[in-house]
């Protein structure tokens, strides 16, 4: 076990390096550079820029070195924790996201619990009850949720919540709640507000878990030894719960891999929606800004906790299923 | 009698014995209705989106200065005094609630406006070559009719949903046709020659894979210049989703040319001193082919997907360009959900044609592979 975690460890390093080196690219990618905008914004305010200026800021920022140079630079400050300063909020980028990863990721994990909790009895209702009216029902349902753009299901909740529910609409916390101590009635309040972001997150993922598990628990319903547990009078709910459904859930655990990335996606439009405080409105402001020191980092931060996302899942996955073998 | 059917039976029996491989996908796809069903809609879809200018009722950039914020019209049968008639509507008088200040409408009820279908309106000049007048339906002259209402500036909705079509319909084909190259391309050399170039195509597909697509795109998509016309704009934001969506393809078509690498037919090729290039195109690519076209249909919803989410957020396309993404952000915020909700009727559009591409592919998948089972 220990050795194949640290294989997987060290298959873990270059994909990071890929994934930094497309941060960078997404950072250099504009046209010009930060200089250029900034030069500009200088003359549109009639003062007089002479070339000696701009070498000097180019150079300050180091700008003037060649591609290479400034990734190796950019790497090496990253990994020593360093992020940068974003150019249009003035601050530093590590506190800035400091503060509002983990809101993120918050929501990012309660709606991957919310879709299990959901596709869980779902799946495995439509397998058993195949071609029944509920296997259809949800079938439809999960399809509709697959099919509705994110932002769309959130207005409409932001909207039930406001005319029917009485809950103040967007944002994690009501006002009065927003810079107060943690307290049971602040968590009170917090769930009030996050079951929306959670419920537009998660119902994009369900569909799909829904459809896997049902297809795998067919596969596995279909077996000799389910038959031969029916022989021998094993009840049917615990016939299903005892092994079926054991080798079913495997997809669940590494679902994870492929639904981490498509939450965080989510994530981010929601949050712009509902105003959350999470990193994704910040990102979308600093894309639009072009301030890709804050974007670069976002997406360098973003991918890498998928990528331990991704190898957390796969462990957990070789413990409960002593089939997989650590090759 | 019996005779007959009986020739008959052999008769269809052995077409299907000698059908082409494709014609068995088509024989086995036509089963699944809701499949049919959906190829049906997506055909009408894009026909419509072609023809926008006849089918829908207004041009697009048509605006009704006396008809801001028009709720979805009433259509009567019955007039004022009770008698039937074929639908009609009234023409509308703009007034403005004394206490919210918003505009609200009135029926002028002392003329009726049939809807008909043909009628004359507003010329147009189609693709640029065919001026008409003609369009699918409307009222007379002196009336409008706004089957899905209007926006702030009086402008039809569903004529833009029509319009928005061409934009969003064409962006997941355009698309995914640059995805199906890269799959094409990266898939088979990654499977038939292993080694080295596999080990780092599948890496940057990892890579791709497990980085969250949205924020990519976003990043992306903002650095497209502002000052770029629509169409190059356009065709930016087609190849940044399509970049970013090939991998899964192309794994998938890695996968099907490892297992036909080591199938006879292949074999039998490579003795008979078939080229690298021949093996790959003539005999590996087109056996991948229905499964690719297939995972290519399911792959559309997801891009359509992208350019309305980029759309709405402002970082991908822009009006005076009309996508369903650009429509929709006219509903971002509460008070026009809650005020107007007819302006998130494109919505329905958005959802109608993913859904329909997801059964689609669904029934192209059962079908690729007509040989199993």
């Amino acid at each position: 076990m220990g050795a194949y975690i640290a294989r997987r460890v060290m298959i873990m390093l270059p994909t990071l390096v890929l994934i930094s080196i497309l941060a960078f690219l997404v950072i250099e990618l504009p046209p010009g550079d930060y200089v250029t905008s900034y030069v500009q914004t200088l003359m549109t305010a009639g003062r007089q820029v002479d070339d000696a200026l701009i070498e000097n800021i180019r150079h300050a920022y180091g700008l003037d070195r060649p591609v290479t140079v400034r990734y190796f630079l950019w790497i090496s400050r990253l990994v020593r924790g360093d992020f940068g300063f974003s150019l249009f909020f003035k601050a530093s980028v590590g506190e800035m996201l400091a503060l509002r990863l983990p809101m993120t990721f918050l929501i990012t994990l309660l709606s991957l619990a919310f879709s299990w909790v959901v596709a869980f009895p779902i799946g495995v209702y439509s397998a058993v009850r195949q071609y029944s009216f509920g296997d259809y029902f949800w079938t439809v349902l999960g399809f509709l949720g697959l099919a509705t753009p994110n932002f769309l299901l959130a207005l409409v909740l932001m909207f039930v919540a406001a005319r029917y529910l009485n809950t103040s609409v967007g944002g994690l916390f009501s006002p009065e709640f927003e810079s107060a101590v943690f307290s049971l009635g602040k968590l009170w309040d917090f769930l009030k507000h996050v079951w929306v972001p959670m419920v537009v997150v998660g119902t994009a993922g369900t569909a799909s878990l829904i459809r896997i598990l049902r297809a795998n628990l067919l596969d596995e319903l279909k077996k000799p030894y389910v038959e031969m547990q029916r022989a021998k009078g094993v009840p049917e709910g615990r016939l299903i719960i005892r092994y079926p459904l054991r080798i079913a859930v495997n997809p669940f655990i590494s679902s994870i891999g492929w639904i981490l990335p498509q939450f965080v996606s989510g994530t981010v439009i929601t949050a712009v929606v509902l105003n959350l405080p999470t990193a994704g409105p910040l990102f979308l402001q600093a894309v639009r800004a072009q301030d890709m020191p804050l974007a670069g980092a976002f997406i360098m931060l973003t991918g890498f906790m998928t990528i331990v996302g991704m190898l957390v899942s796969d462990i957990v996955l070789a413990i409960v299923d002593p089939r997989i073998r650590y090759g | 009698m019996a005779d007959s059917t009986g020739i008959l039976a052999y008769e269809v029996e052995r077409s299907v014995f000698t059908a082409s491989q494709w014609r068995l996908v088509w024989l086995t796809f036509v089963r699944h209705k809701l499949a049919v069903a959906s190829a049906v809609f997506l055909i009408l879809g894009y026909l419509s989106s072609a023809f926008a200018d006849f089918v829908a009722p207004y041009p697009t950039d048509f605006r009704n200065d006396d008809a801001p914020f028009v709720p979805p019209m009433r259509v009567h049968l019955r007039d004022t005094d009770g008698r039937f008639h074929r639908p009609f509507v009234y023409a509308l008088e703009l007034e403005r609630d004394p206490v919210t200040l918003r505009p609200r409408f009135r029926e002028v009820t002392d003329r009726r406006y049939p809807i008909r279908f043909l009628v004359q309106g507003a010329e147009y000049e189609m693709w640029g070559l065919i001026r008409s007048r003609l369009h699918l339906f409307g009222v007379d002259e002196g009336a409008y009719y706004y089957l899905l209402g209007t926006d702030k500036q009086g402008r039809d909705i569903l004529t833009r949903t029509v319009f928005a079509g061409r934009i969003s319909l064409t962006i997941g084909l355009l698309g995914v046709t640059i995805s199906f190259v890269l799959a094409i391309v990266f898939g088979s050399i990654s499977g038939y020659f292993g080694g080295v170039p596999d080990m780092v195509i599948q890496r940057i597909i990892e890579v791709l894979t497990s980085l969250p697509q949205l924020p990519l795109w976003m990043a992306l998509a903002a650095a497209i210049p502002i000052n770029w016309p629509i169409e190059r704009v356009f065709f930016a934001i087609t190849v940044i989703l399509s970049l970013i969506s090939w991998p899964g393809l192309a794994r998938e078509v890695r996968g099907k040319v490892l297992a036909l690498r080591e199938t006879d037919y292949v074999t039998a090729a490579r003795i008979d001193n078939a080229g690298t290039p021949r093996l790959l195109f003539q005999y590996l690519v087109p056996g991948v082919l229905s499964h690719l076209i297939a995972s290519l249909t399911l792959a559309i919803p997801n891009m359509i997907l992208g350019e309305t989410a980029l759309s709405f957020l402002g970082v991908g396309l822009r009006a005076p360009a009309i996508s369903w993404g650009v429509l929709l952000q006219q509903a971002q915020n509460i008070q026009t959900v809650a005020l107007s909700p007819w302006l998130m009727t494109p919505v329905f559009a958005v959802i109608l044609v993913i859904l329909a591409f997801n059964f689609v592919g669904d029934g192209l998948r059962d079908a690729a592979d007509p040989y199993k089972s």
